[in-house]
């Protein structure tokens, strides 16, 4: 995406008056004023994709809800990002997270550490009105430190984008289409025999849920460290 | 163009990979030209296999798992090859579908004792849907090998399956 | 090549085609040729052989005739004759009948109103010009459009040319077509790009396959005065593999083009040069979408990104991109050659021009058509398809395919236009119409589309990925008659909810279908329900 210009806009988010540069996004601009708007598949340091739809916003005067990870600002932009309809659909969709595949909390890795618990927390999320899809998908613990569980999946991506952008080891892609797509390493080969993979644990790193964990962690205990996106993005930046 | 890279050699020597290596160097060994890529394997050789994901990823630069990502994403691709004796492809497009294309497929899967996408037990026979065949003028239409069958109905596509596979006894 | 040559030409085609008596039409689009058309060409060139009649008599391939519910298609010329359902033993009477009257029994009736009110502008050529011959299509004034343009008329007159028009997308969602190249002219770079998006998905739809089949010149055409007109040098054309011979074809007439000169460099000895190459899809629906058919002409996976930027501003490689549909591109050489004026005079004030549609279902008269837009809906099923075999009542018109709707009786007298299809919840879509009479259930119509946008969704995003999933199950559970009242507003909410929160428009039309037969068929719904 392209960040040319660099003008001082005005805009209001939730009422307040703000400034920011035209070259950052809404969600950015958002969380620079301490507003918070929900997310689960944008972090720093990684390219935007736009997929988890849970920071969709309102801008007033159009009709269309918009992803403010990937909006830029303009100048008089006025954003609501709290607002009764925008919490039922951010509650759907959490709800459509929950029933794709099995996260059973009480029994995971990241009880507690979890983004997507987190979000449903936040979110007050109390139950899920459409089906469980209750798929059995595999567990390949075939590499020596780290474990995906495809049942705790919510196709992020993050973990690809880490491990491309970042590593730039490429292990890491998504496989099939729809709700039958799977994150995959190398020629969907197990884990632990990938010839790319540079087991630097990024992808671990970044997960916000329990899918990829460090082996030998209990129910609860898999909490992640991710400060050192940003740092190694810019070092990525300012040596292309 | 990619011209300072040395060529990896192809698998085997069979001759069907000098068409692979043809459609790569016509768009200069880029990146850009996976899917043409595939197409020209699948043509070539009927799937896609290991082998050939591999020799593509080493020869394009493209990561192994951004192919099997691609290959597995359009349904055109497969990673296995289908032996069957013979193919019957059903249209389940809108104006089959309106006019019965989906009492054909169930009432071949009935005598045939074979799903959708499978092939029977003994080997015979293939069956596949298609979403669209762009025949709709002719509905419901049904292709068994290569013979279309247009304005189709249960009986006649019975038939003519149980026909072709006589035929081969 | 010099402008005079394509004259000259012209010319000379155009003498040659008057020494012939006879010449005998025979469809060989995909329609037909699934009813054994080849067959017919081959025997029929062989019997006027035979007879010794080749000097007078000559039998010619041609693309679609339209009326491909009683394919195989023939038509003898001068005369018009349009045979039906012609059968190889049928040849010997046929050929025989040059000489004397027409064989009565095969005639089809071309005094009919699915004939009589068409309007041709794209299917002008389909039928009668060889698709495989580029001088077939020189002869029609193939290529003076792009003569014009380029020699008479800057790229901001073709743009205005366009715009006077008032031609809008024909792929669906009607977006003014002179205002979307307006776009991409003004976009400031070196290399922009110009793609035709022949990834004709819908189930039920065959308009552009006919159109590239039919009269692939025509396209190229217009994507090169595209070209000229935003500043492009390069063009890109995406066609689903499935269309094989409209693949060959295309080929076909692009390798004739570069021969002849028309696109490649300096054309017309003018600056400009245009190249244009084609580019397979491989069975992705989704890549229809435009962002999504971007990534898959770079040899990704065909997922969306979100818009904007959009495509005019950096599309394919990041470059200004220009997308166009095959149909929106098969009218440009005409209003080129016409006048942006005279196209505006067909059809009504905010949708002008024509419509192509594949008409099909439960219809007397099936094919593919070519209608002024503001005709009626009604007009379209009871005049044009004749009304509904078997005496049955009519139920309801299936417009857009899986990202529109179901039109009821009482909505029929509604005109062809954008504004008033989008009102009764359905949308113009790229032309498929299904025909549904009194035996159809619509609960099973709209599980038939959540299931295929279930099988077609990228997965990137989830209202999409897991929302199609769910609304299919719930469909299945209504049509089974296991749904309590509940699942019906659960079903409602979540319509909402993908309809809104979706990445691209796959997800954000995938429930159409089904709120379209929820307001006007909610009684069968109800029907299905366990109380």
């Amino acid at each position: 995406m392209s960040r040319l210009s660099q003008q001082v806009v005005t805009l209001k988010i939730d009422g307040r008056d703000v400034g920011a540069r035209s070259n950052e996004t809404i969600l950015e601009v958002a969380h620079e004023n301490d507003i918070n708007i929900p997310s689960l598949c944008s972090v720093e340091g990684l390219s935007v994709v736009g997929s988890c739809r849970l920071c969709l916003v309102e801008v007033r005067g159009t009709s269309e809800l918009v992803s403010a990870c990937s909006t830029y600002v303009r100048e008089g932009m006025d954003i609501v990002t709290h607002s009764e309809r925008l919490s039922h659909y951010r509650q759907t969709i959490l709800s459509l997270f929950f029933s794709e595949r099995n996260h059973l909390c009480a029994v995971c890795v990241s009880n507690n550490h979890c983004e997507l618990q987190g979000q449903a927390q936040a979110l007050g999320l109390s139950h899920v009105e459409v089906a469980y899809r209750y798929p059995q998908l595999p567990v390949d613990a075939s590499h020596e430190r780290f474990v995906i569980d495809h049942n705790r999946c919510i196709l992020c991506t993050r973990c690809v984008r880490v491990c491309d952008e970042i590593e730039r080891a490429h292990t890491w892609d998504v496989a099939g289409r729809g709700v039958q797509a799977l994150v995959i390493t190398d020629l969907n080969e197990p884990w632990g025999s990938s010839e790319t993979c540079t087991s630097c644990g990024k992808c671990v790193q970044v997960c916000p849920t329990g899918a990829l964990f460090e082996k030998g962690k209990a129910v609860a205990e898999m909490s992640r460290r991710r400060r050192f996106l940003p740092y190694l993005a810019k070092t990525k930046e300012k040596s292309s | 163009m990619k011209t300072d890279i040395a060529r990896i050699p192809p698998p085997s020597d069979d001759k069907r990979w000098r068409i692979i290596d043809t459609t790569m160097r016509r768009y200069g060994y880029d990146s850009h030209c996976l899917i043409e890529t595939l197409h020209s394997v699948q043509e070539a050789f009927g799937s896609l296999d290991d082998q050939a994901m591999h020799y593509i990823s080493a020869t394009l630069g493209v990561p192994l798992s951004q192919i099997y990502g691609v290959a597995t994403f359009y349904h055109l691709f497969t990673l296995k090859p289908r032996e069957a004796h013979h193919t019957c492809v059903i249209c389940v497009g809108t104006s089959c579908h309106i006019k019965g294309g989906a009492t054909i497929l169930s009432a071949i899967e009935k005598t045939f004792r074979v799903k959708a996408g499978q092939t029977t037990a003994d080997g015979t026979l293939y069956l596949q849907t298609a979403r669209c065949l762009g025949s709709c003028g002719l509905a419901p239409v049904v292709v068994l090998n290569e013979e279309t069958l247009s304005k189709a109905n249960q009986n006649n596509v019975i038939q003519r399956i149980q026909e072709i596979i006589r035929h081969d006894a | 090549m010099m402008p005079e040559e394509l004259t000259e030409l012209a010319h000379k085609e155009q003498t040659d085609a008057q020494q012939w008596q006879h010449q005998i039409h025979v469809c060989t689009a995909t329609g037909c040729l699934s009813a054994q058309s080849d067959q017919v060409y081959t025997a029929l060139t062989r019997e006027v052989r035979d007879r010794g009649m080749d000097k007078t008599c000559r039998v010619k391939g041609v693309g679609c005739l339209g009326l491909c519910s009683a394919g195989p298609l023939v038509q003898v010329n001068p005369a018009g004759t349009l045979y039906q359902h012609v059968q190889v033993d049928d040849v010997p009477e046929l050929v025989q009948s040059l000489k004397h009257s027409p064989v009565e029994r095969l005639v089809c009736s071309t005094d009919i109103p699915f004939f009589q009110q068409q309007v041709k502008i794209v299917l002008a050529n389909a039928g009668n010009i060889d698709p495989e011959r580029i001088e077939e299509y020189l002869a029609v004034d193939g290529y003076q459009g792009l003569l014009q343009a380029v020699t008479e008329m800057t790229p901001s007159e073709v743009i205005s040319e366009v715009i006077h028009s008032g031609l809008r997308g024909r792929g669906g969602a009607g977006y003014p077509t002179g205002l979307k190249w307006t776009t991409v002219a003004k976009a400031d770079s070196h290399q922009k790009y110009v793609i035709c998006n022949a990834d004709e998905g819908d189930p039920g739809a065959f308009m552009d396959r006919n159109i590239l089949e039919s009269d692939p010149h025509c396209i190229i055409e217009g994507m090169a005065i595209a070209g000229y007109a935003v500043g492009a040098t390069q063009g890109y054309i995406y066609v689903r593999s499935e269309y094989p011979l409209a693949i060959k074809r295309l080929r076909n007439a692009l390798r004739r083009a570069e021969r002849l000169g028309v696109i490649g460099n300096n054309i017309f000895e003018s600056a400009f040069r245009f190249q244009i190459d084609v580019r397979l899809g491989a069975g992705a629906f989704v890549c229809g979408e435009e962002t999504a058919l971007i990534a898959s002409i770079e040899g990704r996976r065909g997922n969306p990104r979100p818009r904007p930027p959009y495509p005019a501003e950096a599309g394919l490689w990041g470059q200004p991109t220009l997308i166009n549909n095959v149909e929106t591109l098969a009218n440009i050489p005409a209003i080129l050659r016409n006048g942006g004026g005279w196209f505006a005079t067909i059809g009504s004030s905010q949708s002008t021009g024509t419509k192509v549609f594949a008409l099909t279902g439960k219809v007397n008269h099936g094919g593919l058509i070519e209608v002024p837009m503001g005709m009626s809906l009604r007009s379209i099923v009871f005049d044009i398809g004749g009304g509904i075999p078997n005496e049955l009542a009519f139920k309801a018109m299936q417009t857009g395919g899986p990202s529109g709707g179901c039109i009821p009786e009482t909505h029929l007298d509604m005109p062809t236009e954008y504004e008033t299809l989008n009102q009764i919840g359905s949308i113009m879509g790229s032309g498929g119409i299904i025909i549904m009479d009194e035996t159809s259930s619509m609960v099973d119509v709209a599980r038939f589309y959540m299931e295929f946008c279930q099988d077609e969704s990228c997965g990137k995003c989830v209202p999409c990925r897991v929302g199609t999933a769910q609304l299919a199950t719930l469909l299945t559970k209504i049509a089974e008659g296991m749904a309590t009242p509940e699942d019906l507003i659960l079903l409602e909410e979540l319509c909402d909810v993908v309809k809104h929160t979706s990445l691209c428009g796959l997800g954000q039309s995938a429930p159409n279908p089904v709120l379209s037969t929820l307001r006007f068929f909610r009684h069968e719904y109800l029907a299905h329900i366990r109380q």
